[in-house]
């Protein structure tokens, strides 16, 4: 049976299915490294990512069109983010119990919205395959990165534009800078705090399109908590990749390399305990954690608020 | 910028050099006043940091504003930079009122600041700290190849070198000032305010400032330049100003001041800094040895790498070095707070290495530490309590169970007396102490033991200069009676004043050791960056 996962066909599709499914952490992660990069912590990814999914989900199953789904999530990602800046920059509350409350909220909210707006679980078309004339023609590399829907292209876009974002901008400029010295931006005249709120909302807006990514992309469905946990992965993919958005995306293979690999091995009915599979990527990222804990790349003023002092 | 219009005629008439506009020809009106400001007063609760002080900076002049530590240097040029708000005054530029709200508004109105504590985003580039908040043309992409050029520029006109790609991490501390430097000139500053910007810096770091100071000055830009130092301003100054406790004692030109008739300005009396013995050093027996001593910092990196020393009796043996390079090791390896991994510690003839810090003190050594808030007393203790810190439970203070509370109480008011402490009353918290005071409660505590040898690291950081006196007459007569003394300093007028030999080290190494009367603080300065004698 063993063998069967050795077989070309079978790689293909696992190695596809990789691709397909980092689109969730590459939108989330990314999004999680603005607000990084300027120095907050933003442990509510899940929660906005639930509330996009819903929203998104929502739009579609009352018969609008895909691309609405997206745009109202994208609105929905950056109220929440505002929510998170509000609380975080402007009340300059501790930022990891703030992005928990705001995790809460996000399930209960979505939770509560599915169950009465929807009630039972339901299925909608989402996006489809989007074959790429002649290169998704290439034997097996066709098929692994050039057949996949609008989001899966959309999320591997976000990587060289989010990286030209914070490298090659003005905005990005003041973001790495507010991040590692808020003091010294102060006082050349970058608002610290409008910094922030940007990249809380750009946050935001990417966390919630990772949402609907899954709701109407991905899966196609929406239950409640249907993200399990994959936004505190995003925070930690992050770390793993050291702030860098390159990093951003090996890490977001890796995982997303674990994903497929446990769906293939329950897929094939090779006999590992499918809880074992299931666990694989919450113990990647201890592991991960566990070795990336002391990084010099480290936003010097994560997590820390500001204040002018006199 | 903002007031767009008076920057424009600033730009034409007096050729501020900019990015934009490089540099004109110079046309300024000099002794004009580019800033005045006029009966400022800052309060903080029970301080008066500025009590009506009137100042004026004109263009094309270093003006130099000097004073004791807290004398409200720092506060009165953070108002003109926009960092405090006065609680009364006027400010003025060129001759019309400004209100001056934050450092944007200072910048707009030509100011800039180059702080003790460098702002600095030390994981950017020199180039994108001088960029960071300013519009980029081509908004919103940055534009790094022009301020690059711009850069470039400036640095060629007023000797500023840096490489503009470096990331700010890289750079040593006084390269971090200039990239200070350049940011304001970058933002078209016609003004710099300098606070203490040689504290920080080697004596070859500080001659190049200066020239780079003379070439702005001659370019028409008004410098303040922030010092407690009185040879520097005597060196670089057209004008001084001169503050104490917050009142402006008086401002006066260079040319007519001497150092003597500045340090009485400043502290209100006359002040004795010059070494009072002036026969032949007679030294006795070794007290302290030290034999390829190796130690490692707190990080576990080597810190000293086999330093070698001896100090005799009735001698002062100083140290110098830019601040990192293994003092602190070897104070603490000396008083038995840090463990060695190599070598050997003598005192009085008798291997001390393995010896606990309190044999240690208990055998005739006294230390007073670079921490000294941390190191050197306890913050909530009340002054007679520190000041028996040390003995508290030898027969003089207590019978073995309890303490003596009269003699100490006796004890400390004499001792409070004899080494000019000001503080209310032994009961009271030494927190609330002046720096000075504190250093001076310490020195009581450890020079009434009558020590044989004494480590003392940086003991007038920070600390006035009528306290530094009375610190360096207590070194002396100590070291008259037979004391040997181990004098850490950074401050090199400091170590050539008192000093009989200079050690010299360098990352973890005695570079050289050289006789107070055959070297020069040139020579020093070259042996503290790690150039070796011959390469000289
Ligand atoms: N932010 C502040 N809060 C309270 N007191 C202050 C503050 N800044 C300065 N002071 C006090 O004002 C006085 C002047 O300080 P400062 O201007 O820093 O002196 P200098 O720069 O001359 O050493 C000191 O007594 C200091 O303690
Ligand atoms: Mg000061």
């Amino acid at each position: 049976m063993l063998d069967e996962l050795f077989t070309i066909s079978t790689l293909v599709g696992i190695l596809h299915s990789c691709v397909r499914l980092a689109t969730p952490y590459l939108f989330a992660a990314l999004g999680e490294t603005f607000g990084q990069r300027s120095g907050v912590l933003n442990l509510g990814v899940d929660g906005i990512m639930l509330m996009g999914a819903f929203f998104a989900f929502y739009a579609v199953f009352e018969g609008h069109n895909l691309w609405v789904g997206v745009l109202v999530a994208i609105a929905i990602g950056v109220l929440m983010g505002l929510l998170k800046a509000f609380v975080s920059v402007t009340m300059q509350s501790l930022q990891g119990i703030s992005g928990i409350g705001l995790y809460l909220f996000g399930l209960g909210l979505s939770s509560l919205l599915f169950k009465t707006l929807i009630g039972s679980v339901e299925g909608v078309s989402g996006f489809r395959q989007l074959a790429i004339p002649l290169l998704s023609d290439i034997p097996g590399l066709g098929h692994i990165l050039f057949n996949h829907n609008a989001l899966v292209y959309l999320a591997y876009l976000m990587v060289p534009l989010s990286w030209f974002v914070i490298n090659r901008t003005t905005l990005g400029l003041k973001i790495r800078a507010v991040g590692h010295n808020p003091e010294a931006a102060d006082t050349l005249g970058v608002s610290v705090n409008g910094v922030r709120y940007a990249t809380l909302m750009i946050g935001g807006a990417l966390a919630a399109v990772a949402g609907a990514s899954l709701s109407i992309g991905l899966q196609n469905v929406f239950q409640e908590n249907m993200t399990n946990g994959l936004g505190f992965i995003a925070v930690a993919l992050v770390y793993f990749g050291s702030w860098r958005t390159v990093g951003v995306l090996g890490g977001s293979l890796l995982f997303s390399l674990v994903n497929a690999l446990q769906l293939w091995v329950q897929a094939l009915d090779i006999p590992v305990p499918s809880e074992v599979a299931v666990m694989m990527p919450y113990i990647m990222t201890i592991v991960v954690l566990a070795f990336t804990a002391r990084q010099i790349q480290k936003p010097a003023a994560l997590a820390r608020s500001y204040e002018r002092g006199e | 910028m903002g007031t767009g219009q008076s920057r424009l005629e600033d730009q034409i008439v007096y050729g501020i050099a900019g990015p934009t506009g490089g540099h004109r020809a110079v046309n300024f009106r000099l002794n004009a006043p580019y800033v005045q400001m006029y009966g400022i007063v800052k309060r903080y609760p029970g301080v008066l940091a500025c009590d009506h002080v009137d100042f004026d900076v004109r263009r094309g002049e270093v003006h130099a504003l000097l004073g004791e530590n807290g004398a409200g240097k720092s506060t009165l040029m953070r108002i003109l930079y926009g960092l405090y708000q006065p609680d009364e005054g006027r400010i003025l530029r060129d001759g019309a009122e400004v209100t001056i709200h934050s450092p944007t508004d200072a910048i707009r109105q030509g100011i800039g600041m180059i702080h003790q504590h460098f702002m600095l985003v030390d994981t950017l580039t020199v180039t994108e700290n001088v960029a960071l908040g300013l519009k980029s043309s081509r908004e919103p992409l940055l534009d790094l190849g022009r301020v690059e050029v711009g850069i470039r520029e400036l640095s060629g006109a007023y000797g500023l070198q840096i490489d503009p790609s470096a990331p700010v991490w890289t750079l040593s501390v006084g390269e971090r000032q200039r990239v200070e430097i350049m940011k304001a000139l970058y933002r078209g500053a016609a003004m710099l305010i300098l606070d203490e910007p040689t504290a920080v810096l080697t004596p070859q770091e500080v001659e190049e400032l200066f020239v780079t100071l003379g070439y702005m000055k001659e370019n028409g830009y008004s410098l303040v330049l922030i010092s407690h130092k009185l040879q520097e301003v005597l060196a670089i100054s057209d004008r001084i100003t001169v503050l104490r406790e917050g009142r402006l004692v008086g401002t006066v030109p260079t040319e007519d001041m001497t150092r003597h008739e500045l340090a009485r300005m400043m502290v209100g009396r006359d002040v004795m800094l010059e070494r009072t013995r002036d026969d032949e050093i007679d030294v006795g027996d070794v007290k302290l040895r030290l034999e390829d001593v190796r130690a490692q910092d707190v990080t576990g990196q080597p810190a000293l790498r086999g330093v070698s020393l001896s100090v005799q009796s009735g001698e002062i043996l100083g140290v110098a070095g830019i601040s990192g390079n293994g003092q602190r090791e070897l104070a603490e390896v000396v008083a038995g707070l840090r463990p060695i991994s190599g070598g050997s510690v003598e005192m009085d003839g008798m291997p001390i290495t393995d010896w606990t810090t309190a044999r240690r003190t208990e055998s005739g050594l006294a230390y007073i530490p670079e921490e000294r808030m941390h190191d050197g007393i306890v913050r909530d203790f009340a002054v007679s309590e520190n000041l028996v810190l040390q003995e508290h439970t030898s027969d003089k203070f207590s019978n073995g169970i309890f303490l003596a509370f009269d003699y100490i109480a006796r004890y400390s008011r004499q001792m409070i007396q004899d080494f000019y402490i000001k503080t209310p009353d032994i009961r009271t918290m030494t927190r609330n102490l002046s720096g000075g005071n504190i250093q001076r409660l310490i020195l009581a505590r450890e020079l009434s033991r009558r020590p044989k040898v004494l480590v003392a690291a940086q003991p007038t950081r920070g600390i006035d200069i009528g306290a530094i006196e009375y610190i360096y007459q207590q070194l002396l007569e100590q070291r008259d009676t037979g004391m040997a003394t181990l004098l850490i300093s950074e401050d090199l007028d400091e170590l050539l004043a008192l000093c009989d030999r200079i050690a010299v080290i360098y990352e973890g190494q005695i570079m050289d050791i050289v006789d107070r009367d055959e070297t020069t603080a040139a020579e020093l300065g070259l042996l503290m960056a790690g150039v070796h004698r011959e390469k000289q």
